[in-house]
């Protein structure tokens, strides 16, 4: 075991990892932070993605030890406060019907919007793929991601 | 799905440390930058390294810069960054180009381009731009530094000319000295994850001479030398395409497998080569669609 420190949700914790344990279960398993979802398990589907030093990544495929010294955001420390106006364009659009996508759906789009906030379709599409929702087919997705630069 | 066996890691942050740690593992460690085929892997029980020797504690390695027209792209440089750059954009589009197609953003903050040529698998997308380009790869080990030509580099599926005692430092593009136009044309079933069923890299360069090189369609990604021998010299026009198209075929050996079948596969690379063709040749006069526009 080897301890490892690092900056989540604003936070400064540690917790003790092996080398063989994989970032996605630490966050949810030891570190109670369940936004991040276990899907595909290899970089497929997006539901593992968190921001990584301010950049989308598949948890997945991350091992814990490599995030020592580094600063992580999940959804749970994005919206602490109060929801961002990415998370309130999803409501308004009825983005989300089971959830399941939505977190790795917010975390990217929220880098996105970050490098880039005033984007195209064709770019929000390219933005997203990687992300794969179950139900409602993407459409109230992108045009929620498209709304949140008119507002 | 946690990975089932055990290792040790290392995070050196010097270039002796790197090689002083695959001296010890005697070939049973694994370098890792960005993660996303290793990992993969480990879990998969492909791999079964004793050691994972984590190179992010280099930052030299992130160096991604153009100095005395050259092109150097260290180890730790994502697609992401490549993509990023405004040099790579304006100055070795094809790069630029290869590089948007690949996976998705989230794998591309991680995925490195030293990674990819470094898992040489058939499908990968960065293989063609690199073999059009003639890039050189930069390697150090326990018997110093040593240069190997990207046309040297893919020995078969996975395997590369590096040896257990080395890694890979960067590599390096010089710019070509002549006005060029590229294409990078990917048959893909959608956006987002999948690999190439046929990748195709082209530099159309001033004075009639022409690189081409396909991913996907044989055991390494490869110069189509007959094609190129074929069109060298020669202006394009449309008869002389129909002829080069003929030779597709004896350039490329397709397999089926779960992504297409073998016809499917040559069928579509003659119409890859087309179009490919075309826009290289038009982006060469400064026309055609914009970089990153799909062809296919």
């Amino acid at each position: 075991m080897k301890k490892i420190a690092f900056i989540l949700n604003g936070e400064k914790r540690n917790v003790y990892v092996e080398p063989n344990d994989l970032l996605l279960d630490v966050l949810r398993e030891k570190l109670g932070i369940k936004s991040p979802k276990y899907g595909c398990g290899r970089g497929d589907c997006g539901l593992c993605t968190i921001l990584l030093n301010g950049k989308s990544v598949r948890t997945c495929l991350i091992l814990a030890i490599e995030a020592d010294g580094q600063e992580m955001l999940t959804v749970e420390g994005l919206s602490k406060d109060k929801l961002t106006p990415l998370q309130e364009s999803f409501i308004r659009h009825n983005s989300f019907q089971c959830g399941f996508c939505a977190p790795g759906m917010i975390m990217t789009a929220t880098e996105f919007l970050e490098k880039n906030p005033n984007p195209a379709e064709e770019e929000v599409k390219e933005a997203i793929s990687g992300n794969l929702c179950r139900c409602t087919g993407y459409t109230p997705i992108i045009e929620a991601i498209l709304d949140v630069k008119k507002k | 799905m946690a990975i089932a066996h055990e290792f040790e890691y290392f995070k050196p942050e010097s270039v002796e440390g790197v090689i002083e740690l695959l001296l010890k593992y005697k070939g049973k460690a694994r370098l890792l930058a960005g993660g996303t085929d290793l990992v993969v892997r480990i879990k998969d029980d492909l791999e079964f390294p004793e050691a994972v020797i984590d190179i992010k504690g280099l930052t030299e390695l992130g160096k991604l810069e153009f100095k005395n027209s050259r092109l150097f792209i260290g180890s730790l440089v994502t697609f992401n960054d490549l993509i990023d750059s405004k040099i790579v954009e304006g100055k070795f589009p094809l790069l630029w180009e290869s590089s948007k197609t690949i996976a998705s953003m989230g794998i591309r903050n991680r995925a490195t381009i030293v990674g990819n040529i470094c898992s040489a698998v058939p499908s990968l997308d960065s293989g063609p731009a690199l073999l059009v380009y003639e890039a050189n790869v930069v390697v150090k080990g326990s018997e110093g530094e040593r240069v190997i030509p990207i046309l040297d580099w893919f020995l078969g599926p996975r395997k590369t000319a590096l040896n257990a005692y080395e890694f890979v430092y960067g590599i390096t593009i010089s710019l070509p000295e002549k006005r060029n136009g590229g294409s990078y044309v990917k048959l893909g079933r959608y956006n987002g994850e999948d690999l190439a069923q046929v990748g195709l890299g082209i530099l159309a360069l001033e004075g009639n001479e022409y690189r081409l090189a396909f991913c996907a369609v044989g055991p390494l990604p490869c110069r189509a030398k007959k094609i190129e021998a074929l069109l060298n010299g020669k202006p394009l026009t449309d008869s002389l395409i129909e002829e080069a198209k003929n030779l597709v075929p004896e350039e490329i050996s397709p397999i089926t497998d779960v992504r297409a079948t073998k016809e499917y596969r040559l069928h579509v690379a003659k119409i890859m080569f087309e179009r490919g063709i075309k826009a290289a040749v038009e982006r060469l006069n400064g026309k055609g669609p914009a970089y990153g526009k799909k062809l296919i």
